[in-house]
């Protein structure tokens, strides 16, 4: 087997160690890219009403 | 006593009766929290015949043996200080083998032999690369799978 | 100190600065960690490449136990001190903790399975890990189980405070009662029984994740903050200030109208 097989078959334990290390990406990863997303929006928010205060005032 | 303190106190009191209730619930549930009973807590405990345990320990060493089918395994499983003969049908875990952990479920019959149902294999604490484990072996440093560590467990 | 910290208006210009600092840093740790761990790191002479998967599941497990701690404290200090601060805190930690819990539970099952011989047992430590998980998700449901906000953080504050009994028991389960899962192998007394070559992937892993934590709860607290910000400026210019996403005011058939 090749080295670079050998690395992706984990020594035949492929698909436990892949999964595991797929599944804590995909959580922590994914609550990263939700929270990040929340936290753009909340500025736009913030920018939008206080422009839109003043436009008022 | 400012309302910050009043607060202060109600919550020290407040954990301190349910560390307290904690540690009475666990003491009372104490029989039903292990998972396993070693060979000797096995022989200590007089168990109901049809009853399922489990029973947990170290393989022992030069004990394993196939049956002609290679799908039925007998061995003993020891505490260091008492051991018990278990028979068994199925697949064994990658893990299991001789002088490491194992915990085998199902009912110790009459004759003093434990047929298990399912047998899991546990393993220690130690965590290190072939090369190490062949350099202690060389210099006289090794000990053997966990033996240490589960003969004294209870 | 608690009340220098407690200051939001101080959080808010800290953070900015501390926010993009943290974030390289935890990429760049995280990809040392990961390299260190899939391609250097030797495999362990019982368990093969399969111990590959501690290295996400113990740093995992140490998330899920000191995340919850750092609830649990902040809960404290917002019960006792009604510091602003510390109930954003805790309502901001609470869904990360819940999520390293998953990837621990998630990954523990997946290394149970080749080595143990099963996805799953319940033994002292995993039954309480999956007691710790539904603390998490108690804890989020009750915080934000409430129109009034204060009214539901204090509630779940108790339940965050309650749940501590829980940490010593995940803690010395191993060392208390028999189980599958094996006793502790890095903080124990003694010294770590793991060699270097897998102890060190181990630690920058764990460190990868705490800087992850970090950035995480400073980028969930300054969301919330923004967004109660948002709903000043909405009563202030007068309008009906609007729901949360999610989050629609529920009017039930019995609600009595005063």
């Amino acid at each position: 087997m090749t080295e670079i097989g050998a690395f992706f078959a984990m020594g035949g334990y492929a698909g436990f160690v892949w999964s595991a290390y797929g599944i804590a990406a995909a959580v922590l990863g994914g609550l990263s890219v939700y929270s990040w997303r929340r936290y753009r929006d909340s500025i736009v928010t913030v920018e939008r009403l206080q422009q839109d205060l003043g436009r008022r005032r | 006593m400012t309302r910050k303190q009043q607060r202060l106190g109600l919550l020290a009191l407040g954990m301190a009766a349910l560390g307290g209730a904690t540690v009475l619930v666990l003491s009372a549930f104490n029989d039903n929290l292990v998972f396993f009973y070693s060979p000797s807590e096995l022989k200590a405990t007089a168990v109901a015949a049809d009853r399922r345990v489990r029973i947990g320990g170290l393989v022992e060493a030069n004990s394993l043996s196939r049956g002609a089918d290679a799908r039925s395994f007998s061995f003993r499983i020891t505490d260091g200080a008492d051991d018990v003969a278990v028979l068994y049908q199925g697949l064994l875990p990658d893990l299991f083998r001789e002088g490491q952990g194992a915990v085998a479920e199902g009912k110790l019959r009459p004759d003093g032999i434990f047929a298990a149902s399912s047998v899991l294999a546990k393993h220690d604490e130690n965590y290190m690369p072939r090369e190490v484990v062949d350099a202690l072996k060389k210099s006289g440093h090794w000990q053997e799978g966990g033996a240490a560590g589960m003969a004294q467990k209870k | 100190m608690i009340n220098w910290l407690a200051n939001p208006a101080r959080f808010m210009r800290l953070s900015a600065k501390a926010v993009p600092w943290c974030s390289w840093t935890a990429v760049l740790v995280l990809a040392v960690g990961l390299f260190w761990s899939l391609m250097v790191a030797p495999p362990d002479y019982q368990q093969g490449d399969t111990v590959r998967i501690m290295y996400v599941h113990v740093p995992a497990a140490w998330m899920a136990l000191s995340v919850y701690l750092f609830v649990a404290v902040a809960s404290a200090v917002a019960l006792v001190w009604r510091h602003p601060l510390a109930e954003v805190a805790a309502r901001a930690a609470a869904p990360i903790g819940a999520a390293f819990t998953f990837v621990c539970l998630a990954t523990g099952s997946l290394w149970g399975r080749p080595m143990w011989g099963t996805w799953w047992v319940w033994d002292a430590r995993l039954t309480s890990v999956l007691i710790l998980f539904f603390l998490y998700l108690g804890y989020i449901a009750l915080a934000n189980a409430f129109d009034d906000p204060s009214r539901g953080g204090r509630a779940a504050a108790v339940l965050a405070l309650v749940g501590v009994v829980n940490l010593p028991i995940i803690k010395f389960s191993v060392d208390w009662w028999n189980t599958l899962h094996q006793p502790a192998s890095v903080m124990r007394i003694g010294g770590p029984r793991i060699d270097i070559s897998m102890l060190a992937p181990l630690l920058i892993m764990a460190l990868g994740f705490t800087l992850l934590f970090a950035v995480l709860l400073m980028v969930r607290m300054r969301t919330a903050l923004n967004e109660r910000r948002a709903m000043a400026l909405r009563l202030n210019a007068g309008a009906i200030p609007a729901p949360r996403p999610g989050r629609e005011p529920v009017v039930s058939a019995n609600t009595v109208v005063p």
